[in-house]
């Protein structure tokens, strides 16, 4: 049943909801261990509900998920999961370091075992000093990086974000954008990133999945080949706008509607 | 290991600076009544002069304090039956949604019913000199506003505040112990602050209908009947202040339970 070397596994998966609305048709998506990879699409076209079935946190109508090999469900028992939502989801009623070590507490982690990984934790994503803040003392960039830090302290084997920096200002994003890419790095963990900003897709990314909406689909698939590690720089390589420019194609080219692409080429600039 | 946190020291009555305003303005007002209950001689049956009410009361200051003290015990003992239910029946709600919709109508449809009409029925049930028989009356006035506010906390909880529980595998227990609960706090004090004040008048009602001689509702029914007016009104400002202690107290125990909240402290910026 497992398949060899897949993190996750998707396969003929469709979502329909009570309403009749198809949000997801026939998916089929492999990600392999150590893969950082990005749904990209407009509103509606269902990535972040995608993201939400790999987490067992929404049924699929039909197809399968495995995620090591696994059912989602048995891997969200199982603690596989780490999640970072486009709200922090910081609970007002702990500190900073609380919020770090929910997730270690509800695995039964000791008391100095899980003092010991929050201060690891909080190093991590720079906010050591800050253990017995409150998360509403902190600026939005500060409480999604205690967010982050909380969805990596149990060596998730998947990290899922959903919009992560979706609400932050485009300077705190990109350097949160640096940040994660140095986490991901250090932690050497498999990343499924929804977002709608194509350089932060294309900046962040092994592998860009780009999604049309109505019903939601891949309707490509772009894989980056900029070089690692990442940097400042990268934002300034002809690669990088190459590869922008191949997802916003992409992008338009899945927002027409399938079955795509059967327009002649050179049609995109009436988009 | 953590340091004394700052919002005991609020809990505890904030700075006297903040309070001058208030002071001032119930000074004010006791002037002007003491000014114009002289200048315009307003007889003692309408409006005794404040100062003829201090009077009263430190002439009986022993009896009535011991009259209040056992009325604000059946307020307490009410306080104490009514919240605990309705707290209970908030988690019952909340966890159970079925449940919910079928009560719920119901219960707001009951809080419409005059309470305090119950109160001939209550001194029939349990004694006209049984404490319980006014306990019941101020538990169900205390009921309700703490039911609903517990339910409104134990409800509104961000979606992904759930999710994150179920991404860490937790049931419905850990999602009640970690997310609801927690966050029900603050709106579940709002509802027992209202209760406090609640309860004491409950009581005070009920001791109209009857009860015992050393009870202050009583004891302000008699004064008035008596034409006693300046001893009633020192009962009713009595019963006003041993209202306004218990509401503090809840306050107080809000403060220590809750200072985790934003409105309790202030804000630091990055």
């Amino acid at each position: 049943m497992s398949a060899p070397g897949r993190v996750v596994s998707i396969s003929g998966l469709t979502k329909s909801f009570k309403t009749g609305v198809t949000a997801l048709q026939e998916i089929d998506l492999d990600i392999r261990p150590g893969e950082f990879v990005s749904l990209i699409g407009p509103s509606g076209c269902g990535k972040s509900t995608l993201l939400r079935i790999v987490g067992d946190l929404v049924q699929p109508t039909s197809g399968t998920v495995l995620v090591n090999g696994k059912t989602a469900h048995r891997a969200r028992l199982d603690h596989d999961y780490g999640i970072v939502f486009q709200d922090s989801v910081l609970y007002d009623w702990r500190t900073v370091s609380r919020n770090v070590s929910l997730p270690l507490e509800m695995l039964g982690w000791s008391r100095a075992r899980r003092k010991e990984r929050v201060r690891e934790m909080l190093e991590l994503v720079e906010l050591t000093g800050f253990e017995s803040n409150r998360p509403w003392q902190l600026s939005g960039g500060m409480q999604q990086r205690v967010s982050i830090a909380r969805a990596l302290s149990f060596d998730p084997a998947l990290l899922l974000m959903d919009e992560p920096f979706g609400a932050l200002d485009e300077m705190t994003r990109e350097r949160l954008n640096m940040e994660l890419l140095r986490i991901w790095e250090k932690a050497a963990s498999t990343i499924v990133f929804v977002t709608h900003s194509i350089p932060e897709a294309v900046f962040l990314s092994t592998r860009v999945v780009v999604m049309s909406a109505r019903p939601g689909r891949i309707a490509d698939v772009v894989d980056v080949d900029l070089p690692q590690p990442r940097g400042a720089e990268t934002r300034e390589q002809p690669r990088f706008f190459e590869l922008v420019t191949a997802v916003r194609e992409a992008l338009a080219a899945g927002g027409r509607g399938q079955p795509a692409p059967t327009l002649p080429a050179g049609t995109e600039e009436r988009y | 290991m953590e340091p004394v946190p700052p919002g005991v020291v609020r809990a505890i009555g904030g700075r006297f600076v903040d309070w001058l305003p208030a002071l001032a303005v119930f000074a004010l007002g006791l002037a002007l009544w003491q000014g114009l209950t002289t200048a315009f001689n307003v007889q003692t049956f309408l409006l005794p002069k404040p100062t003829d009410i201090a009077t009263a009361f430190w002439n009986d200051r022993g009896t009535l304090w011991d009259y209040g003290l056992y009325t604000l015990k059946e307020a307490a003992g009410g306080f104490a039956m009514g919240c605990s239910a309705g707290i209970l029946v908030a988690l019952l709600l909340a966890r159970f949604r079925g449940l919910g919709l079928a009560l719920l109508p119901f219960a707001i449809a009951a809080n419409a019913i005059p309470i305090i009409a119950f109160a001939p029925i209550t001194n029939n049930w349990f004694g006209l000199l049984n404490p319980v028989s006014k306990m019941v009356i101020a538990a169900v006035l205390c009921f309700f506003p703490t039911m609903i506010n517990t339910l409104r906390g134990l409800t509104s909880v961000h979606p992904s505040s759930i999710e994150l529980m179920r991404s860490y595998g937790g049931g419905e227990l850990a999602v009640f112990r970690r997310v609801r609960i927690p966050n029900a706090l603050p709106f579940m004090f709002t509802g027992l602050k209202v209760s406090a004040v609640l309860s004491m008048i409950g009581a005070i009602v009920g001791e109209y209908f009857g009860g015992p001689t050393n009870a202050l509702g009583v004891s302000i029914l008699n004064d008035s009947q008596l034409f006693d007016f300046p001893r009633a009104w020192a009962g009713i400002m009595l019963a006003s202040a041993f209202g306004i202690a218990f509401y503090a107290a809840v306050s107080v125990a809000e403060r220590l339970t809750t200072s985790w909240h934003p409105s309790a402290r202030t804000f630091r910026s990055e």
